[in-house]
């Protein structure tokens, strides 16, 4: 029965079919979303930009020994931000701290949905005790200060990058874990799922192939959304000295400023280009987030 | 019917008639008491968690607190004694839960004050600035969140939401410096007009230092209003939207109340019921925000303590305004939990 026979396709060109539909469809409902429009360019010239990064900007660039300029020096032709206490090209400590601020957002969102989405998922499937004592442990985690305990954890692990995208994952998942564990237990009332599991398919089976699936979208707008959250947290830990003192990001960059005193001399060009990276970054992948969630869940109401 | 055996009746009477009224009204104990149950736990979880938490740092804590300094064997193990760090870890995590509970949370390694006033100290500080904030923020958003789902899609609401949805992107603390720089520094021509941080100058009293105080709060005060208002306004806005297709307000149109009745009078008041629950979830929530703006204007309020804490870092500092900051976020929450039912009785139930 599974066997192409003639021109019908197989099952496995069918599915691949049908995913090229719903990508195509999803695709046409985001393009009327003109402020997710707007994000995902935004993103996408970031993106490249923290890409081809080493194109512009060598490595070195924030090698204090061997600096292009004088201290403090304002925007000029040569430097068009300015220079930093050590001389440094502000232009490109920020292109080149737009990596390690991108990455570190990714890595903890990804982290932290790959939690939540674990939990959610198990959780909703397997019900029970098992699915009471992970609630409760997402209901803890859940009205705990987000940024209180990473800011704990980051005191008292080492400084590290690492450090810093496991502080924010470890403390940000449970939002995704509740939305993932409804949309499991909404899944899994279906009736392919009852006829799945007459079929003899086991638990694992039924999560990854049938309710995982299902619950994906969702996720990847909880991602798109958890980025924003986790670049401004990643800041404001760098900001405060918790970040890894050894590489460059935006917040790591506005704590340099602020402790070479740029604030009280008024060298306003040290400290905007870094605070507006993070927001027009924090802000295109809000909008991302919410055009894709809007998409999908035109009743949930966050961007109408 | 004999005359001894009215009262009885009559009590019978009250009873059966009172019975399903109060069985309704027990509703709302039963829930208090699961809500502040629920609240217990969570603090008694957060108390064990700063416990821990706390002792996952690699390194003798007293090597930290004396910074390096050349130190002789026994002053070590003086110091050790001094902070119960010689004990075994039971009774360490013992102590501290005994000594917690009684509102003891040991001595700051920087201050060589008891943890707990230092915390008691900064807290009016820091009550005066979210207080402030707190209400100015609220009020912005309701008011805002109400005008754009009443006037939605149009020009108005797209700069109100694109607005808010902006400075929710911002680093509170970057939004901060540059306050700090533009109206404290001053900029070109434009001369500082704000104190660049503190709380007060010295030397004022009476209502000249009600000003001070005031003019030191106005910088910070705006940082924390334009971060945190925009929630309020997304969330204000959206249940209106909810809300705005309902027949009563059909119903409250076709008897040809004007709109801006129908808008204050019926549609308002319901929408803002999950507002109300936002309200007290930022309370506690804007602990963050505070903990940043308090560094950046140098606010001598807990916030600014936990920053200096961290730098050392002072554990047991770090560990009880950790313990505070929590224990806030859930006071908070359960106030919404207990204050929702009495504003719709249908969640009781």
């Amino acid at each position: 029965m599974t066997t192409s026979t003639g021109t019908a396709p197989g099952p496995r060109a069918l599915a691949r079919q049908r995913r090229r539909a719903s990508v195509a469809r999803f695709w046409r409902q985001y393009r009327s979303e003109r402020a997710g429009l707007y994000g995902l360019t935004a993103l996408s010239l970031c993106a490249l930009l923290a890409l081809f990064a080493p194109l512009f900007v060598g490595s070195d660039v924030s090698s204090v020994t061997d600096a292009p300029g004088r201290p403090m020096q304002s925007p000029s032709a040569e430097f068009p931000l300015g220079t930093d206490q050590f001389g440094r090209d502000l232009l490109g400590l920020v292109i080149w701290g737009s990596r390690v601020s991108l990455l570190v957002g990714l890595l903890a969102a990804v982290l932290s949905v790959a939690i939540g989405t674990l939990i959610g998922v198990t959780a909703g499937h397997f019900k029970g005790w098992y699915a009471t004592v992970m609630m409760r442990i997402t209901d803890w985690f859940l009205v705990m200060p987000t940024l209180v305990l990473a800011i704990a954890l980051a005191t008292v692990m080492s400084r590290s990058l690492t450090t810093t995208v496991v502080a924010i994952g470890v403390t940000t998942w449970p939002t995704t874990a509740r939305l993932v564990r409804a949309q499991t237990l909404a899944v899994e009332t279906r009736p392919y799922i009852e006829r799945a599991q007459a079929l003899g398919g086991g638990h694992w089976h039924i999560m990854s192939r049938h309710v995982l699936p299902n619950v994906m979208p969702l996720v990847l707008a909880q991602t798109t959304l958890i980025i924003s959250s986790a670049i401004l947290a990643e800041a404001t830990l760098a900001f405060l000295g918790l970040g890894d003192p050894t590489v460059v990001s935006w917040g790591g960059l506005l704590q340099d400023a602020r402790e070479a005193g740029a604030v009280s001399a008024g060298d306003w060009w040290y400290l905007v280009p870094p605070g507006i990276a993070i927001a027009v970054v924090a802000l295109a992948f809000t909008l991302c987030g919410r055009a894709v969630e809007s998409v999908l869940n035109p009743r949930l109401g966050v961007s109408r | 019917m004999t005359a001894d055996a009215t009262p009885a009746l009559v009590e019978d009477e009250q009873r059966t008639a009172a019975g399903p009224r109060v069985r309704r009204s027990s509703a709302y104990p039963r829930y208090l008491a699961g809500k502040v149950a629920g609240a217990a736990v969570s603090l008694l979880a957060v108390l064990v968690t700063s416990f821990f938490l706390f002792r996952l740092i690699p390194g003798d804590p007293v090597k930290t607190m004396t910074g390096g300094r050349q130190v002789s064997a026994e002053q070590l193990a003086a110091y050790r004694e001094e902070f119960g760090l010689d004990l075994p870890l039971w009774r360490q995590f013992t102590d501290y839960c005994g000594k917690a509970l009684t509102g003891d949370f040991g001595t700051s390694y920087q201050f060589r004050a008891p943890v707990v006033d230092k915390i008691t100290e900064a807290l009016p500080n820091t009550l005066l600035l979210t207080g402030t904030a707190f209400v100015l923020y609220t009020a912005l958003g309701i008011f805002l969140g109400t005008r754009s789902a009443w006037r939605h899609g149009k020009l108005g609401d797209r700069v109100n939401t694109g607005l808010a949805l902006t400075l929710y992107s911002i680093p509170s603390f970057w939004l901060g410096l540059l306050l700090i720089i533009v109206l404290s520094v001053g900029i070109g021509p434009l001369p500082g007009m704000f104190p660049t941080g503190g709380m007060e100058s010295g030397g004022e009293e009476g209502f000249a230092y009600v000003l001070d105080v005031a003019h030191h709060l106005v910088l910070p005060v705006v940082t924390l209003v334009a971060v945190e208002y925009g929630q309020t306004l997304l969330v204000t806005r959206s249940a209106l939207l909810d809300e705005m297709g309902s027949d009563y307000l059909t119903t409250a149109r076709a008897k040809g109340l004007r709109d801006d009745l129908v808008r204050r009078r019926h549609a308002v008041p319901n929408a803002l019921l999950p507002t109300v629950t936002l309200i007290f979830i930022n309370l506690g929530r804007t602990v963050a925000g505070v903990i940043l703006v308090e560094t950046v204007f140098s606010w001598p309020g807990l916030g600014g303590l936990f920053y200096q804490a961290l730098s050392v870092p002072d554990l047991p500092l770090v560990q009880g305004l950790f313990f505070v900051f929590a224990a806030a976020v859930i006071l908070m929450n359960t106030l919404a939990d207990l204050v929702y039912p009495l504003l719709d009785p249908r969640v009781a139930r």
